[in-house]
């Protein structure tokens, strides 16, 4: 189309352009990437007309500056970074419009790490094997397979003609990530692994988030969690969500840019709803975790899925 | 052996031995098999290791015991699953040099001469048992213990993709630039690895690589054909020795 949304005149931390991911290729070793909480990014498209799948472009934390080169709307969902358009502060979880010449900026993190801002008409970067991720390690997708530089500017794709400003996530639905909810998980595959003292730990005590964490995977530390035996496995598959314990005893939660197959033994993997919690924390936020069913935690998808479903019938998007 | 478990929410994972094997990954080659043909809606795509396969899935569409059974039926369709014969892909390599520069380390390590290590290392048919690691890199196995050695002390900050290594009793290609610690003892200008292309990877589970010996000269021409995109690495049908 020859139409572009921003130009970067800062670009912040690590900003990248994310959809849901490159899936179908994970047998081949091709890691998934996508949005870090994908129901910000869904929702963020709904309010903008937009598919539920579309790419949208991932702040983290210490946000960019973004000058607007045309008329449209967008918006912001995910984490509070303090976004300010031309000095006024944004609602998040609600599209608004843009002009030509206006300057979108981020502040300080107020509440949660990784912000989606969605672009009526999408992000028209190259479908590299079926998806506009971005994976720097290995230059896959966005822009050039790089983290969103100075100069760059944004292409954008031919919004829905109902797309309007003013549409929004009702107020109970919106997500508060410091709520300090529990984690929820499904235990396993290598539960067994561990002695059932180290089981009742995982389940009781708090674990806190490190600074060496990314979009890779959230590293904990508390109370250790020892092994029956060792803590090296045959090498075998990955999920998001999926907590690896290594021989130090402290978790790892592998989140979008997680290799597809490990080697430490895994006690357990966060339900799907619970993984935007987890990727919304900041170094130095505690959670902890509580095991539920197979049964309760696909109900709790199917609610998510049938909420997004109808915020798609309502954004007259199918 | 065959045993289902709920991985996460959208997960499930068929344990089909203990050990890595040539028996397990015919399994899981036979029930991946199964899976493809049977297309069953609501799997989004599988990863297949040494000894499980994972699936994934939307649970909106299937939830896990009806997936569960559906799989359980898996159990003895495999048995009569015949699968396609395994195919052999060439992978040709400049051994020794700058493109091999742990090549001698790796000989004096065994107490074997250069020429014993690439005679011993090429022309060999190595089981691709999975995937993983970075995109398109195999997890091979069937090396000699001849020339197993240990990984370098201070890994390497980048490796330059293409190359052809040894750690332990493993061999393997780099199929991206990366920091490492394998022996180095030569490399390809084959790329297992291409996201420009239709077919973005080489290799698959469950065929075998077999590295073939060029001198240089031989590598720039085959390097200056696949910059031209006009070089196919040769494709052989495996045949049981």
């Amino acid at each position: 189309m020859g139409n572009y949304i921003f130009e970067v005149v800062k670009p912040g931390l690590t900003t990248t352009i994310q959809d849901l991911g490159r899936t179908g290729y994970q047998q081949y070793g091709v890691v998934v990437a996508g949005a870090m909480d994908a129901f910000a990014l869904q929702v963020g498209n709904l309010l903008v007309g937009n598919k539920r799948g579309e790419a949208g472009i991932e702040v983290v934390i210490m946000g960019p500056t973004l000058k607007v080169l045309t008329n449209t709307v967008i918006a912001i969902c995910g984490a509070d970074l303090s976004p300010k358009l031309d000095g006024e502060s944004v609602t998040l979880w609600k599209s608004f419009a843009v002009k030509s010449g206006q300057t979108l900026t981020f502040g300080k993190p107020l509440n949660g790490a990784y912000a989606y801002i969605a672009v009526a008409g999408g992000i028209e970067t190259p479908m590299i094997m079926e998806s506009k991720s971005t994976y720097t390690k290995a230059e896959l997708g966005g822009i050039e397979g790089r983290n969103l530089q100075k100069g760059d500017q944004i292409p954008i794709g031919v919004p829905s003609t109902t797309v309007k400003a003013g549409i929004g996530l009702p107020i109970r639905q919106i997500p508060d990530y410091r709520s300090g909810r529990k984690i929820r998980v499904i235990l396993g595959p290598d539960h067994n692994a561990f002695n059932s003292e180290s089981i009742d730990r995982f389940l009781s005590e708090n674990y806190k988030l490190t600074s060496q964490s990314d979009r890779m995977g959230s590293r904990l530390e508390g109370p250790s969690l020892s092994l029956l035996k060792g803590a090296d496995i045959i090498s075998d598959a990955i999920f998001p969500g999926t907590i690896q314990v290594p021989a130090n005893g402290q978790p790892i939660i592998l989140l979008a840019d997680r290799q597809t197959t490990g080697g430490y033994t895994r006690i357990a993997t966060v339900i799907t709803v619970d993984l935007p919690y987890v990727a919304q924390m900041l170094p130095g936020n505690e959670l902890a975790f509580e095991a539920i069913s197979v049964e309760k935690a696909q109900r709790l998808y199917v609610e998510q899925e049938l909420l997004l479903q109808t915020l798609s019938v309502a954004a007259g998007v199918y | 052996m065959f045993r289902i478990d709920a991985y996460g929410d959208m997960g499930l994972r068929v344990q089909l031995g203990k050990t890595i094997s040539k028996e397990t990954n015919e399994k899981i080659r036979s029930l991946a098999l199964c899976l493809e043909k049977e297309k069953i809606s609501g799997v989004i795509e599988w990863i297949p290791t040494y000894t499980a396969i994972s699936i994934s899935y939307d649970p909106y569409i299937i939830s896990y015991d009806k997936l569960k059974n559906r799989i359980e039926d898996f159990r003895e369709q495999m048995v009569s699953v015949k699968l396609p014969p395994a195919m052999v892909v060439h992978i040709p390599v400049c051994y020794g040099g700058e493109y091999g520069p742990d090549l001698e380390t790796v000989a004096k390590h065994n107490g074997i001469n250069v020429e014993d290590v690439i005679n011993l290392h090429a022309d060999v048919d190595y089981l691709i048992y999975m995937m993983g690691f970075t995109p398109g890199f195999p997890y091979l196995g069937g090396m000699s213990e001849k020339i197993a050695t240990p990984r370098l002390s201070n890994p390497r900050r980048k490796i330059p993709v293409g190359s052809v290594g040894i750690a332990g009793a493993q061999t393997g290609v780099y199929s991206m630039e990366t920091p490492g610690g394998w022996q180095l003892i030569g490399r390809t200008p084959v790329r297992l690895f291409d996201s420009s292309k239709q077919e973005p990877i080489l290799l698959q589970a469950g065929n075998f690589v077999r590295f073939v010996t060029i001198n240089e000269a031989e590598y720039k021409a085959i390097d200056a054909e696949i910059k031209q995109g006009i070089y196919q690495p040769k494709r052989e049908t495996f045949l049981v020795k």
